[in-house]
């Protein structure tokens, strides 16, 4: 999927990334953005404007936990779905997420990505990065049933 | 769809910003586009689609300056991109899944020039923008 260039450089961005706060951010964006995925989040308390999303601590605290577990995905791009697996399976039987957000998902962690390295972010760093983000994504929908 | 009063003002204000940048804007969308999506190539055989070409520029800054003609008319987008709309119909025939990759990639090269000012609220108002853009432009396709 990914040229041996293309995973160097991936992981060499991604090793710049601050996980807490990029985390924190491309959750908080995809609730503001496509308002229906707060359906899995009720118990967050206060989504009621963007503001209040983008410093919410449990937005926060989850946004962390998730581009923690991609970070980690990132060092088995050559098995994403073996990585993923255990996650692929909680999140079918016990969360019941639509894999439709992961991509959703996926994209808006490519939008805060080039928001915070500007020019760096270049087409072609962004192409090599929609591959691993569908991959996560399709990584995470394999165990579905 | 349609767009709340305060989306409208992000977006014309963010406008007057965009619009200094329109060549290297639209030009950075189609390179993410064919870089991201190269199954977009296919609607541009008769193109030189490398990076610096001239035609590349020049169809770049066509997309943006039809985005910029929405944004002008932002109250009535589907008069504003009729002539597009039926072009895109009858004429290009360009999937629809397409404007999806294109938006995307807009969105990118607008977070990546214009990081302070894209904040989650400008986000999901340029997203929603593009969104109506798209359904304006696959409107008649059937």
């Amino acid at each position: 999927m990914l040229t041996a260039e293309e995973k160097s450089s991936v992981t060499a961005l991604f090793g710049k990334v601050k996980v807490d706060e990029v985390g924190g951010e491309a959750l908080g964006r995809l609730l503001v953005v496509y308002p229906w995925t707060q359906r899995f989040f009720e118990h967050f308390g206060d989504l009621s404007t963007a503001d209040a999303v983008m410093g919410n601590p449990q937005v926060k605290a989850h946004g962390k936990k998730v581009l923690e577990s991609f970070s980690e995905g990132l060092k088995h791009l050559d098995d994403l779905k073996g990585a993923f697996a255990k996650l692929s399976e909680l999140h079918c039987d016990k969360l019941h997420v639509d894999p439709e957000n992961f991509r959703l998902l996926g994209n808006v962690l490519v939008v805060v990505l080039a928001r915070r390295f500007g020019g760096e972010f270049t087409p072609e760093l962004q192409a090599s990065f929609q591959k691993v983000v569908t991959g996560v994504a399709n990584a995470l929908a394999h165990r579905y049933h | 769809m349609s767009l709340t009063r305060a989306e409208r003002t992000i977006i014309v204000s963010m406008w007057s910003k965009i619009s200094t940048q329109t060549d290297a804007i639209g030009t950075e969308t189609l390179e993410r586009l064919f870089s991201c999506y190269p199954q977009a190539k296919t609607y541009f055989p008769h193109f030189d689609l490398h990076a610096g070409s001239a035609q590349l520029r020049a169809h770049g800054s066509k997309v943006v300056a039809a985005v910029g003609d929405a944004v002008k008319s932002i109250d009535n987008v589907a008069s504003a991109l009729s002539k597009l709309s039926e072009l895109h119909a009858y004429v290009l025939r360009v999937d629809p899944v397409n404007f999806k990759f294109l938006s995307h990639c807009l969105l990118v090269t607008l977070a990546s020039h214009f990081p302070a000012d894209f904040t989650a609220d400008a986000h999901a108002a340029w997203d929603k923008f593009l969104s109506i853009v798209s359904s304006v432009l696959t409107e008649k396709y059937r």
